[in-house]
């Protein structure tokens, strides 16, 4: 089975081999067989008129898919949605990345894309708030906002002429993420939502969902409107900047604690889990899982052992269940 | 030395038109974008896809297709007698070549632009067909990769040994110093992309081998393609909706 390394014993294969069978048994219901792999035909009404998508091509007169997974037809459209592949951006996606290189006016960021995405300098608010045309000394100071190796949070502004991938980052909520983890998993389990900022209320963890696969997990950043709290405090703050002694204690005082930390371990943990199994990837599937495993008292490496997989595989199956028998 | 026995036998027991029991797994490096492993009976080999991502050498960068490179291997425990290989001898230079362009004929490279596609190849276990088995692993590692590509490449050996064409030669029948013929196809285009032979053979009795060995290649796509078709539904039905 893909992925899973795990030794598992009689029961335990068994009882997972069910649930997936369950599983099996309700996508069944839902699709018809339109899965197709690499240089299979597509059947299409040629009469109707036939627009040609990603993932197909023309052979002789017929539609062939180039790739493996599920056609998908919109009107004339038709189109092959890949599983396992890179991600494709879509403007507006909100997306995690790891700067990998500072250069002038601009960071390089990996994203899962075939290339590695540009966050302007100019396409970026500037920690102190204030809307104003980017300085030589700014540029200078790049390293300040972000350096190598940071994850950062950004929104995808589109393509360039020449083809590069932009990303911008304009609002207080985009930026630097700093104590947590970042996971990556197949771009294929996360579903383009509204919403992909999550705070969990109940452990004080944030939750991103990064459309490129790349996700967050880390302690809850109080978003503030710099614009306002700035004037108030920027003097105290230089005040802080000014004594090293001050700050130092500040830092202290910003240790996550460690039930906090425990916490974002179980969230990344269960994202670990989930993707291995292949599921979908929402919150409510998260926070269950992690319920799960407190309410079960399994410690934190338990999560990652084979009894632990069993237990999110059946509840998958008893969730898809109960969701079937609604409709 | 007797390759066929007059009952039709070889020397590991098959007929001389049966191929050697074909598995593939999908998915065996986690952090790979696409993995497979092929086997061809005791031949075995990984393969691991890595990309489209950004051109390392930027000189290397092209500005309308992708670039596809290739690195083959031979572990030093493949073979019977363990000998330390360095990397880049001269043969391994020349399949990593063959394996890169019979690849690249059938990826759709146009449209990954300024994007570099690596494949790794490496052999577990030898026991002749290492080639083909190479290629077949590629094929399934590029097609798990979600890599668009126009065919499945799909490759196939076939010798002439005692008078008689065989199919999927191994190690024993591979250094018997007769003509070893391996073909590369595109089972839908029905097209040839590959075509060596270290020998002489006449004419009409290459044609022979060669219809062997095609035939070959297409029970190795019907193959495939089945384990594709399978591990799209396996995570067509994980995912669910």
């Amino acid at each position: 089975m893909r992925g899973i390394q795990l030794s598992f014993n009689k029961t335990q294969k068994l009882r997972l081999d069910k649930a997936l069978e369950q599983l099996e048994y309700f996508s069944s219901k839902l699709n018809s067989n339109a899965i197709v792999t690499v240089s299979d035909t597509i059947p299409v009404n040629h009469e109707d008129g036939v627009l040609k998508g990603h993932g197909t091509m023309e052979l002789e007169g017929e539609v062939v898919a180039t790739l493996c997974g599920v056609v998908e037809r919109v009107n004339k459209l038709v189109y092959v949605r890949p599983f396992r592949a890179r991600y494709k951006p879509e403007i507006g996606d909100i997306i995690v990345g790891r700067v990998i290189e500072v250069a002038p006016k601009r960071w390089r960021l990996e994203i899962n894309f075939s290339q590695d995405a540009v966050l302007m300098l100019s396409s970026m608010n500037l920690p102190d708030g204030i809307q104003r045309r980017r300085t030589a000394v700014d540029e200078l100071n790049m390293r300040t906002i972000f350096e190598e190796y940071d994850v950062i949070c950004a929104e995808v502004r589109g393509f360039q002429h020449d083809g590069c991938l932009h990303l911008q980052a304009r609002s207080q909520k985009y930026g630097k993420l700093e104590r947590g983890q970042l996971l990556t998993i197949s771009p294929y389990l996360v579903k383009r939502q509204k919403q992909h900022f999550h705070h969990i209320d109940q452990y004080g963890i944030d939750l991103i969902l990064g459309c490129n696969g790349f996700i967050w997990v880390g302690e809850h950043v109080e978003v503030k409107d710099d614009m306002i709290e700035d004037q108030t405090n920027k003097s105290e703050q230089q005040n802080n900047k000014l004594s090293g002694l001050a700050s130092h204690q500040n830092q202290e005082h910003n240790y996550t604690p460690l039930e906090l930390r425990q916490y974002i371990c179980r969230a990344a943990n269960a994202v670990r889990v989930l993707s291995t199994l292949g599921f979908m990837i929402t919150v409510d599937k998260i926070m269950d899982a992690v319920e799960m495993s407190t309410s079960k008292n399994l410690n934190i490496h338990e999560m990652l052992g084979a009894e632990f997989y069993v237990l999110v595989a059946e509840r998958e199956a008893e969730r898809r269940s109960s969701s079937s028998k609604k409709r | 030395m007797e390759y066929v026995t007059p009952e039709g036998f070889r020397l590991d027991g098959r007929r001389p038109m049966e191929m050697r029991q074909l598995r593939a797994e999908i998915g065996v490096v986690s952090r790979a974008d696409g993995s497979a492993v092929f086997e061809m009976g005791n031949t075995k080999v990984i393969a691991a896809v890595y990309g489209p991502r950004e051109v390392k050498n930027r000189s290397e960068q092209l500005n309308d297709q992708a670039l596809v490179r290739c690195e083959y291997s031979m572990a030093n425990f493949s073979t019977g007698d363990r000998r330390r290989k360095h990397k880049g001898d001269r043969r391994s230079t020349e399949i990593s070549l063959v394996i890169r362009q019979t690849m690249e004929a059938c990826i759709l490279t146009h449209l990954m632009p300024r994007s570099q596609i690596d494949i790794f190849v490496q052999v577990l276990q030898a026991d002749g067909g290492t080639r083909s088995a190479c290629i077949n692993a590629a094929t399934l590692a590029l097609a798990d990769a979600g890599i668009p590509m126009s065919d499945l490449v799909t490759s196939c050996s076939a010798g002439y040994l005692n008078n008689t064409p065989l199919l999927d030669l191994n190690y024993v029948e591979d250094s018997a110093g007769g003509p070893d013929v391996t073909v590369g196809i595109l089972p839908k285009l029905d097209k040839v992309t590959l075509l060596q032979m270290d020998a002489k053979l006449p004419m009409n009795i290459l044609e022979n081998v060669m219809q062997l060995a095609t035939e070959g290649c297409k029970a190795v796509a019907n193959y495939i393609r089945e384990v594709l078709l399978n591990n799209t539904k396996q995570l067509e039905f994980r995912r669910g909706v």
